[in-house]
């Protein structure tokens, strides 16, 4: 690219609240964009000339979102959504990088299958798709997967996602050949003997309702087997999908005593609780499920404190059908991408967090768990962003959702805060 | 609330799913209703005329003879015309789910589906899916409700025991996997039961279950102590086996009914199970059919009380054949 087609590219966003977690930064300045990387981050007017500005007075700007878990359905599962169809409801909700899991079909466990995706990722544009190798071969938890040519391919972590390992043995193993590749482990810790197939919360609710429960246990003790292995390997792991206080706090402890572990949540978990699938609400049957209100609870206290670094989508989006059905045979999960955002703002209107306390959970400390250059509005850095207007009143609309999936248990609920913009490389992917 | 949808703007009844959140008087009218019915088919004729003209389909995806068998009975006496049908649940891995089969049959002009399933919230599902005017009745959901079994219970309970607010009442077995426990106890709470007791080892005991209102015992003895009602539970042997009970003989030996242990019962108390037992195991024979157990009347008060249901729902006013007993009813009427 020429010098001249850069500098007529070029923008500065004028008189925006700037929210960068990496720098502690929040304040109202400037940011300029040239050659698709920040060039200029400022509180003051930059000297140099842009072609192009945007007056940014009341917004909000912070690195675009990086969102830990999110199933594009692609390959395998395209009657529920596709790579491209996924990318965009990725970019109107103000997300820049995610990071998919392994559990596609064919399972993420070899080269060839990163290469697919990542053909499709490119070919869908303007959003970085980072991917999970598998630790088992198929998931099957019976042999490992090669991580190494998984790393070589791309994979920017290792993972079982929900599925089980043959035995403890196999854990432990491959954890110690994961830390020897340096990959971070992300697991879903839940135990799948003491989750039984269940499909809520183990407590009044289900009890009362007749639903297969899924005991805190389930949670607890998975997290206390992986830190186990953590102490005696020094491999990283992170713990995806938080749901229990006790898991939270188990978590909370192994990190004071400096063992590499990390967390995340998923945004409903902050918000809805077990009474929800109250009238067997299929559109609150998620995996892990909803608990309780302390749980809840203990979750937001977990993300403001910081044990929980990184809040996630864990965007599952479903077809209507999957949803159609007597809850327990409907399919788990939320499509999450377009609400990600918004959910975490209540966060902030609730002054739980603040907004850079924000910046930090969707993007500056998920970009460091999943080890990407992002996250930050560091001069250099790809110009990854999102600006949000903190204060629109909206009501989110089932049937207006860019994902494929409408499965969300907040149609109808009203939202402050919307994305306004979303610049991918410099460039405007999204625009409200 | 997971009742709502059971009801119509006035709070009549316009489908049965679960007991939870029926009314005292609501439930009351039930029972009056059907015993009306149970006097008016103590004759040879057993025939009355509140369905004629309407159909009534069993649509059961689990196995069933007697509940399925009683809701015939119960809508046949009505004169409504009844399909039953049996559906594996192999028939809905063909692709068809199961809302398509819901239209399909809707398609034939019935006025009321009779269902059973194995998940939990299906009758609520088929209620949020019917057509407008056609009625879901709960033959028995996973492990969530059992609507009608709860009522012929307490038709069972009032018939030998008149008022509910001095009796102490213990069910007793595999509760966790009960609907019949959970729709009983909703009754009992509603009716202004003096005490509710589940009996079981901690493995059958649902986490949570004291929050419906419910004391939780471990062992039989102290269980019984004082109570007026025992409602025993049927115990699925295939389910039990290893995995909650070590085995039959052992959960006989603690938790069984037997004539040793009927002396800790109050002289005057009655014994009840939904069946089908299992002799030896729940209850031992002699006691089954001993002066205290209600067992069989049980069965035959099923039909009263699925007639009372489905003539209610339906809602035709009951002919003049069946005078309405309570002045519940009446000033209903009167209203009118």
């Amino acid at each position: 690219m020429s010098k001249t087609a850069t500098n007529a590219d070029s923008l500065l966003i004028e008189s925006a609240r700037l929210l960068d977690p990496a720098s502690g930064l929040d304040a109202t300045g400037f940011l300029g964009i040239r050659d698709g990387k920040i060039a200029y981050v400022g509180k003051t007017r930059p000297k140099d000339k842009y072609a192009k500005s945007i007056d940014a007075k009341g917004l909000w700007l912070m690195p675009g979102l990086v969102d830990l878990a999110a199933r594009f359905r692609e390959p395998g599962l395209t009657t529920k959504a596709t790579i491209v169809t996924e990318t965009r409801a990725a970019q109107a909700g103000g997300i820049t990088a995610v990071v998919l899991p392994p559990d596609t079909s064919p399972v993420i466990d070899s080269p060839a299958v990163v290469d697919r995706i990542r053909g499709k990722a490119l070919a869908a544009g303007g959003l970085d798709i980072h991917m999970l190798g598998a630790l088992t071969k198929g998931l099957a938890g019976e042999a490992l997967a090669e991580m190494s040519s998984l790393k070589q391919a791309g994979c920017i972590g290792v993972s079982n996602a929900a599925f089980g390992l043959r035995d403890s043995l196999m854990g432990r193993r491959a954890l110690e050949y994961a830390q020897g590749l340096g990959l971070t482990v992300h697991v879903f810790p839940q135990n799948p003997a003491l989750a039984n197939g269940g499909c809520a919360h183990e407590g009044p609710v289900a009890t009362r309702l007749g639903l297969l429960p899924i005991p805190e246990a389930a949670e607890v003790s998975a997290i206390r087997f992986w830190i186990t292995l953590v102490e005696d390997t020094g491999a990283s792991v992170h713990f995806g999908r938080l749901s229990t206080a006790r898991g939270a706090a188990l978590v909370e402890a192994a990190q004071k005593r400096g063992l590499p572990v990390t967390a995340d949540v998923a945004a409903h978990q902050l918000f809805l609780i077990d009474t929800d699938v109250e009238g067997f609400n299929a559109m609150c049957h998620v995996i892990p499920p909803l608990r309780s209100a302390d749980d809840r609870d203990a979750l937001r206290a977990a993300v403001k404190r910081g044990v929980i670094g990184a809040i996630c989508s864990d965007h599952q989006p479903h077809e209507a059908d999957a949803k159609t059905n007597p809850f327990p045979l409907t399919e788990p999960g939320i499509s999450g991408l377009e609400t990600l955002l918004p959910l975490t703002l209540r966060l902030v209107h609730e002054k739980i967090l603040t907004p850079l306390q924000a910046a930090e959970r969707l993007s500056g400390t998920p970009a460091k768990i999943a080890g990407i250059a992002a996250g930050t509005l560091s001069v250099g850095q790809s110009a990854d962003l999102v600006l949000i207007n903190p204060n629109t009143r909206w009501t989110l609309q089932a049937d207006a959702l860019l994902s494929n999936g409408h499965n969300t248990p907040f149609a109808g609920s009203a939202f402050t805060g919307q994305v306004q913009k979303t610049l991918y490389r410099g460039r405007t992917v999204y625009n409200q | 609330m997971t009742s709502n949808i059971q009801l119509d703007s006035s709070g009549r009844l316009k489908h049965l799913l679960t007991l939870e959140g029926l009314s005292k008087p609501l439930i009351l009218q039930i029972l009056d209703q059907a015993a009306a019915f149970a006097d008016a088919t103590q004759g040879r004729d057993k025939k009355l005329d509140h369905l004629r003209g309407r159909t009534v389909i069993n649509l059961f995806f689990e196995a069933s003879t007697r509940t399925r068998t009683t809701f015939e009975l119960a809508a046949t006496r009505l004169s409504a015309d009844v399909l039953n049908l049996q559906v594996a649940a192999s028939s809905t891995s063909k692709g068809e789910t199961l809302l398509d089969t819901l239209k399909t049959l809707e398609a034939m002009q019935a006025d009321m589906f009779v269902i059973r399933h194995d998940a939990s919230g299906a009758a609520h599902f088929f209620a949020e899916h019917a057509a407008p005017g056609v009625a879901i009745l709960n033959a028995g959901d996973g492990r969530h409700a059992h609507p009608t079994q709860g009522l012929l219970d307490m038709y069972t309970i009032r018939k030998a025991k008149g008022d509910f607010s001095k009796l102490k009442v213990a069910i007793v077995g595999d509760v966790v996997h009960s609907r019949v426990a959970r729709s009983n106890i909703h009754a009992l709470r509603t009716l202004g039961a003096k005490e509710i007791r589940v009996v079981a080892p901690p493995t059958l005991v649902p986490a949570g279950i004291e929050q419906m209102g419910v004391k939780v015992f471990h062992s039989l003895e102290a269980g019984l102590d004082g109570v007026d009602v025992v409602i025993l539970l049927r115990l699925q042997k295939e389910r039990m086996l290893g995995a909650f009970l070590p085995s039959m003989s052992e959960f006989h030996r603690d938790f069984g009914l037997t004539k040793a242990r009927i002396k800790h019962l109050k002289p005057d108390a009655i014994i009840m199970h939904p069946g089908p037992i299992n002799r030896g195991v729940e209850i031992e024979g002699d006691v089954a059919y001993g002066p205290r157990s209600l067992i069989l009347q049980q069965v035959s008060h099923g039909i009263a009380v699925r007639m009372a249901v489905m003539a209610m729902i339906l809602g035709r006013e009951p002919e003049t054949e069946v005078a309405p007993k309570t002045k519940t009813k009446k000033s209903a009427r009167a209203a009118r």
